[in-house]
């Protein structure tokens, strides 16, 4: 992803103090980055392994103290955890499918030279994003169709996102060219036969990429539940963590059976570990589809 | 995210296929009128015009018929009436919204919020990019790269509660070293002059590695024998830098540039409205959680489309206006 280093081609020009001096520098910026990006992250993790007892007191700083699965235990014994895990699950499967066909859907036809009206369209699309009626009207609408406080609600008001239009777009632009839709033609092969046949198996790379944006964002979102949902039976996971670890409030009859004090304390170690469990599924497969978003990013940044 | 214009080179046919001149079928006719070329199209490619439909659609329900209902903004909302029944009242919520007192403290604290992560979050991942790219590949570039992406794919609810474990007065890690300095604990999230900056600084925790990708590919397109010609010249790395690597990347971030100061009153709501408390409310109130509250929670939804209307069209003067200054001056532009 990154251009081969043009020193490796000089190397008979040595390196001037200057540059060395410059270069150690680099290298200790770098690495207090690392070390600061780093340091959060270790901690939580750490702190979710510890006991109650090492957490409520501010003893862990940066390795496990007493090691212990008591809020793992916990957590994953929560009735609301559960359906939380299970609804986000859900969402992020069903919401995902139905953004990634919707988007391959307009993005191919829309990168065909010959289309008629393509221009307009593009426009028509591109312009959702310059300009929205706002949150309200928004709301409105979902209301009028009925979809408040039912699982539509989580997947069909976000589910196209022109910004991944684009990409997509330009993604079969530059990799399906005219002539083999024109050659495809003649051979009597008719569009929807020739996307299903030959695009969408070149399209792996986009479609991943696609798949992995939406998912994650789905995943992540907790903004439409917010608003659109109020049945406890439908929150994702992202909710059920807003009210446990910002709004305070001690997940219902999880903790009832025990003593008030290990109350407080395990009150305090769950909130650790309720954030390594929510991030869980995304950190997981982060460094295998690592590569995929870099490639998304980058086919982002080229506009047709 | 970036779109930047570059052109897209039409695809020539790599293979010949010897009958890239298609049949008539095909042929664009040059004299027709924009009617007949649009059925012919249709007729030709009705196909994919179908399978267009269900995302058109989608447009269309979820984001212009808002546009049009945001006229409830010069109307009083009756539900019995509905949107278009509902009589007008011209200006009288936009008025209401810049006659009140908390108008200013949005502004303020929207477009302060802005600035400040505009200013600290627009040149970290440049400098992240370039010094990342001056380090030769192995096993420390892909540690440095690995971890500071990893966090972008945190969600909001989970960085907030990260940023309150690691603060918190009682527990938090960087109270705990307070003490141990023998310093009062400070409570972060009670204090309003603190938000801003929690605010700021853990979106440059979570966002820069991620940034910082589109310039380490603006850097891969530049020509390496430009690297080559400075250091037989004599060039310093500091000078290559500065004479080779930013003008290198000068077009991406302008681009990003321009959609940042375009969205200077877009403040996200997610974010602020769950690092918000009653404690810090002074400085994290911001137009879209005012909407949220206003308009939603207290189900005043002609006022909260007169802000959120407001709000989009500021937005949206301000990203035409940089974009023309842009075009203007640098010759850089979105479109």
């Amino acid at each position: 992803m990154v251009r081969e280093s043009p020193r490796r081609y000089v190397t008979h020009i040595r390196e001037s103090f200057g540059d060395q001096v410059f270069l150690t520098v680099v290298y200790i910026f770098l690495a207090i980055v690392l070390l600061v990006v780093l340091y959060p992250l270790v901690y939580i993790v750490s702190a979710s392994f510890s006991s109650p007892l090492a957490v409520s007191s501010g003893r862990v700083w940066l390795f496990p103290v007493d090691f212990s699965l008591r809020g793992y235990q916990v957590a994953l014994s929560n009735p609301q955890i559960i359906t939380g895990y299970a609804n986000s699950l859900f969402y992020t499967f069903f919401g995902t499918l139905i953004s990634v066909t919707l988007t391959v859907a307009v993005a191919y036809p829309l990168s065909r030279a010959k289309l008629y009206g393509r221009g307009f369209l593009m426009f028509f699309i591109t312009l959702t994003m310059i300009f929205s009626g706002g949150l309200i009207p928004t709301y409105l609408v979902v209301k009028q169709l009925g979809m408040i406080n039912t699982r539509w609600a989580m997947i069909i008001p976000g589910a196209v996102a022109a910004f991944y239009v684009i990409i997509a777009r330009t993604f079969f632009q530059l990799n399906i060219p005219e002539e083999l839709a024109e050659a495809a033609e003649l051979d009597g092969c008719s569009d929807l036969n020739f996307l299903w046949k030959i695009v969408i198996p070149l399209s792996g790379p986009i479609i991943a990429v696609l798949t992995l944006m939406y998912a994650v964002g789905q995943w992540n979102s907790y903004f439409e539940a917010l608003i659109y949902l109020k049945s406890a039976s439908l929150q994702p996971l992202q909710l059920v963590l807003r009210y446990i670890l910002i709004l305070d409030k001690a997940a219902g009859g999880m903790l009832d059976a025990t003593a008030y004090v290990e109350r407080m304390q395990l009150n305090d170690l769950l909130k650790y570990t309720l954030v390594v469990i929510g991030s869980l599924p995304v950190l997981i497969i982060y460094p295998f589809v690592q590569r995929y978003f870099v490639r998304g990013m980058l086919l982002g940044s080229i506009k047709g | 995210m970036s779109v930047i214009k570059q052109r897209v080179v039409p695809q020539q046919s790599s293979t010949d296929l010897g009958t890239s001149r298609a049949p008539s079928g095909v042929d664009t006719p040059q004299r027709l009128s924009q009617w007949y070329m649009a059925r012919k199209s249709l007729r030709r490619y009705w196909q994919l015009y179908l399978i267009m439909l269900p995302a058109l659609l989608y447009f269309i329900i979820f984001k212009y018929i808002p546009m049009v209902d945001a006229v409830l903004a010069f109307k009083d909302y009756r539900l019995v009436l509905g949107i278009w029944g509902s009589p007008w009242v011209g200006f009288k919520y936009f008025t209401m919204f810049f006659d009140n007192p908390v108008f200013w403290t949005l502004i303020k604290n929207t477009l302060g919020l802005s600035l400040y992560a505009l200013i600290v979050g627009f040149p970290i991942p440049i400098l992240l990019a370039i010094f990342l790219n001056e380090i030769k590949h192995g096993f420390f570039k892909r540690a440095v790269q690995l971890v500071t992406y990893a966090p972008y794919f945190i969600s909001t609810v989970i960085m907030i509660s990260m940023i309150m474990l690691i603060f918190s007065p009682r527990l938090g890690v960087v109270n705990v070293a307070l003490k141990e300095f023998g310093l009062q604990p400070i409570n972060f999230l009670g204090i309003p002059s603190f938000f801003p900056s929690l605010y700021v600084w853990s979106g440059v925790w979570q966002y820069s590695g991620y940034s910082a990708i589109v310039y380490l590919a603006a850097l891969t397109g530049v020509d390496p024998e430009l690297y080559e010609a400075a250091k037989v010249d004599g060039a310093s790395r500091i000078q290559r830098i500065l004479n080779i690597d930013l003008p290198g990347i000068m077009p991406v971030a302008m681009i990003l540039l321009i959609l940042n100061v375009g969205s200077l009153l877009g403040v996200g709501f997610e974010k602020v409205y769950l690092l918000q408390n009653p404690l810090n409310l002074e400085t994290s109130e911001v137009i879209a959680t005012y909407v949220y509250k206003i308009g939603l929670l207290n189900s005043n939804f002609s006022f909260g489309t007169a802000v959120g209307l407001f709000n989009s069209t500021v937005n949206m003067i301000l990203l035409v206006l940089v974009n023309f200054i842009a075009k203007r001056v640098s010759d850089m532009s979105l479109w």
